[in-house]
């Protein structure tokens, strides 16, 4: 009878295992920490460092961010939602539509949260009820819902006006800290608490680990993956709310790829692809990674294709450093 | 003594198909009941009545003296019947606190309370006697520590009943040592075990009563000690019992070739320096513990495994990498043969075809035709319990799909076949049609190297036993030399 972590003498054990410490759950933050200082050292003097900047990779951050707390609930059940970038795009039309026309705030926000929630209760009732897999779902959602954002306003961008709208969901600032960098935070601290510390979060991790051990413990496997997408719609919504205000305009193609990032920084955060383990803090981190590697490279003067080359080769690098070793 | 349950005269059918017929059971209080049967017999259709998977059509269940119907799984957790699955049934993502509380976790103020759960689970398990940090990933578990954490989850139900399935069938002897003395504690405090397994040694260890079931019915209960084993499979089988599980003496002609040659073979991991030979129509066992390198001499031999020195020839050829091997005509039945042996969603004859496409290929087509009709030959010959060569592999039994994996390599007529547990879960019945055909294939020429932990099927069919300890050979016993199987036991202690 072994086990690799041993308590030794009188349980429950206090002290933190130092031996046999696995590092490679960690690697993100070691990856975090060393594209700062290279960045810092390299161009800091160019404004890397400076607060302005650094709360602008903040601000760039928030829509991955909110979207990749979701994801990470969404992976941890085993599951992938690709729909979420044109669903953030939808809900951003929406609400714009219905400020336009004169609806107020109030009722613009509730119907941008309206249609996030509709995409995932599709999404969760095509993969719980009829069992085809996540990616297919919500890789035909995509497509449909960026086909119905383009005609929607026939690829017209539609102005907001309410400044109000505008200051809480992109321009704004609360006690001298980007609206933007607030929501971020907010989704992030209501995930970590949902995911580690209640039973839903037990649950998602629970389905996403062994889904009939799950079932036989008693956990409706179907319905926990159901609010996991019902959360991700939700959580895309927000980030389109946060496209339209900090831009004023809502447009049929925000969150083009954002899909892509928000899943490469669950990863790079340390969450299995495969179901089970996840962490929300992590996830922030990953998506904190690529919104600094991009800020930094526009700041060395990278073009876009060398930006896109140099991001895709380090989220390699960083996945493949942090891979456990085949057991 | 009163009975804690008792099945009475349980009928199920499924679709028109009867699967039970008046099949009755009764546990005591603190007994450990052992359940018997091949196959089909109707044991785990029993037992998912019992847990409130399956319904029953007619009889009754009467629970500490009172009649219960048990509408779904949570009537049984209720009433404290909980089921220890033969497949793990744990989270391997999760800590042995988490897994053992879930979905029933202690909490505080609608949280998660998993300082909680550690010091209640740390109780549990001190209280089996278990040396396992509540807080260890399950994953990181070997798989006898991972039933012991299944065990703490339903006694942390406060079950009263526990129903085992092949418990050891995946634990190394020494693990199973542990299971034993596990069983006899929760025994001594009341808990009634119902214990599925197939194998006779560790029944008559362990268990107060024996039931065997056959064809839906209870054919036999009676104590362990007024029941022989020969007793036993008479029950299980029915008439004319298969002597199958008798050794027989083999003669092997004087210049039978040799085939396998393995000189001072080491590898980078476990096994050091390994000779030995197999001769043509040879079969010749290798025993030892779960983790004395049996397993890695079969796969360096078929070239899985990198060779650090020393040589493997096959007719005098030498033999390195997986392609040589099975061009030398080399053939492995792997162990685990759900994930090894075979493609379980495909069918029976796609599956047969699989390793000879070869044979079964007409320009660039597979000739479909000609699958079937050695699909339908292997079935006959084998054996093979099935409605026909289009079944779906993952839907037979145990035995009758190790049967097929096989029937696979028997097409390839190899020089050399390598089996590694080749009866590990199966039925007593298909266990003896196993023997038989590994036999007739030693008999064709082919020679046979079996690896086992079961020393009964060992000393069934090995003209010759190799005993390996901590990856060196350091025993070689003639058949005839080995007069019981406590002979053999000594042997591969070391």
């Amino acid at each position: 009878m072994q086990s690799k972590a041993r308590a030794a003498g009188g349980l429950p054990v206090r002290a933190p295992k130092l031996t046999g410490f696995d590092w490679r759950g960690y690697i993100v933050y070691l990856f975090f920490t060393a594209v700062l200082i290279f960045f810092a050292a390299t161009i800091g003097d160019k404004g890397f460092l400076s607060v302005p900047n650094l709360f602008n990779i903040a601000r760039n951050t928030a829509m991955i961010a909110v979207i990749a707390v979701a994801m990470t609930f969404v992976i941890s059940a085993g599951e992938l939602d690709l729909s979420v970038g044109s669903t953030a795009a939808l809900s951003a039309l929406v609400a714009a539509l219905v400020m336009q026309a004169g609806f107020g705030m109030v009722a613009g926000v509730a119907a941008a949260l309206g249609a996030g929630l509709l995409v995932g209760l599709v999404n969760g009732l095509f993969v719980t009820g009829l069992a085809i897999p996540s990616f297919l779902v919500t890789l035909g959602m995509m497509q449909f819902v960026r086909g119905l954002d383009m005609r929607l306003t026939y690829t017209n961008p539609v102005p907001v006006a309410d400044n109000t709208f505008n200051g809480i969901f992109g321009k704004g600032y609360l006690f001298g800290v980007p609206s933007l960098l607030i929501w971020s935070v907010v989704a992030v601290a209501l995930g970590h608490v949902v995911l580690r510390y209640t039973p839903f979060g037990r649950q998602v991790l629970a389905t996403g680990g062994n889904r009939v051990a799950a079932a036989y413990s008693g956990i409706r496997v179907n319905r926990t993956k159901l609010y996991c997408f019902l959360l991700s719609g939700a959580a895309a919504a927000l980030a389109g709310l946060l496209f339209t205000g900090m831009m004023s305009t809502a447009r049929y193609n925000y969150g083009t790829g954002i899909e892509l990032a928000a899943i490469a920084a669950v990863i790079l955060g340390g969450t299995s692809l495969f179901g089970g383990r996840g962490t929300i803090i992590g996830t922030f981190v990953g998506a904190l990674l690529i919104g600094t590697i991009n800020n930094g490279l526009i700041i060395m003067g990278l073009d876009v294709s060398e930006q896109n080359m140099v991001a895709g080769a380090i989220i390699i690098l960083a996945v493949a450093f942090g891979k456990r070793p085949a057991r | 003594m009163a009975n804690l349950l008792e099945l009475r005269d349980v009928d199920k059918s499924f679709a028109t198909i009867p699967v039970l017929r008046h099949a009755s059971f009764a546990l005591r209080p603190g007994e450990v009941h052992a359940l018997m049967g091949g196959n089909g017999a109707g044991k785990s259709t029993l037992m998912k009545i019992l847990t409130g998977v399956y319904t029953k059509d007619g009889g009754s269940l009467v629970f500490d003296g009172e009649a219960v119907e048990l509408a779904g799984p949570r009537d049984a957790e209720r009433l404290g019947i909980a089921m220890i699955f033969q497949e793990f049934s744990l989270i391997p993502t999760l800590s042995v606190a988490q897994n053992i509380f879930l979905h029933h976790e202690p909490r505080t103020g609608g949280f998660l309370n998993d300082a909680e759960a550690e010091r209640r689970a740390a109780k549990i398990l001190r209280d089996l006697g278990e040396d396992i940090d509540p807080r260890a990933i399950v994953e990181t578990l070997s798989v006898g520590a991972c039933q012991m954490v299944e065990i703490a989850k339903a006694l942390s139900k406060n079950a009263r009943v526990l129903i085992m399935d092949e418990p050891t069938s995946s634990l190394s002897e020494s693990e199973a040592r542990t299971l034993f003395g596990l069983v006899r504690k929760l025994k001594s405090e009341g808990i009634s075990i119902v214990y599925i397994s197939h194998r006779m040694a560790e029944i008559f260890e362990i268990c107060d009563r024996i039931t065997v079931m056959r064809d839906g019915h209870d054919a036999l209960t009676r104590p362990t000690g007024e029941v022989t084993m020969q007793q036993l499979i008479e029950a299980m089988l029915g008439e004319g019992v298969e002597a199958a599980m008798q050794y027989h003496a083999r003669r092997l002609p004087e210049d039978a070739p040799t085939v396998l040659e393995v000189e001072a073979l080491t590898l980078e991991e476990k096994v050091s320096d390994a000779s030995f030979e197999i001769r043509a129509g040879e079969i010749v066992g290798l025993a030892g513990l779960t983790a004395s390198g049996r397993t890695e001499i079969a796969e360096a031999i078929f070239g899985l495994r990198r060779i650090r020195s020393g040589e493997v020839r096959i007719d005098g050829k030498p033999v390195r990498g997986t392609d040589q091997a099975i061009a030398a005509g080399v053939a492995l039945v792997p162990e685990n043969r759900r994930t090894q042996g075979l493609v379980l969603e495909h069918s029976m004859h796609d599956n047969l075809i699989l390793p000879n496409l070869g044979r079964f290929t007409r320009g660039m087509f597979v000739r479909d035709g000609a699958g079937r009709r050695a699909a339908n030959d292997a079935i006959a010959r084998l054996k093979i319990r099935t409605d026909g060569p289009d079944k779906i592999v993952g839907l037979l039994s145990g035995g009758n799909q190790q049967k097929i994996v096989l029937a696979k390599w028997l097409e390839r007529r190899p020089r050399l076949l390598i089996l590694d547990e080749p009866t590990i879960g199966v039925d007593i019945g298909a266990k003896s049609d196993l023997v038989e055909i590994i036999r007739e294939i030693a008999d064709a020429g082919t020679a046979v190297m079996v690896i086992s932990s079961e020393f009964e099927e060992l000393l069934a069919m090995s003209d010759r036993v190799l005993v390996l300890h901590d990856g060196r050979l350091i025993k070689e016993l003639k058949r005839e030399d080995i007069a019981t199987e406590e002979v053999l036991h000594h042997a591969i202690q070391g």
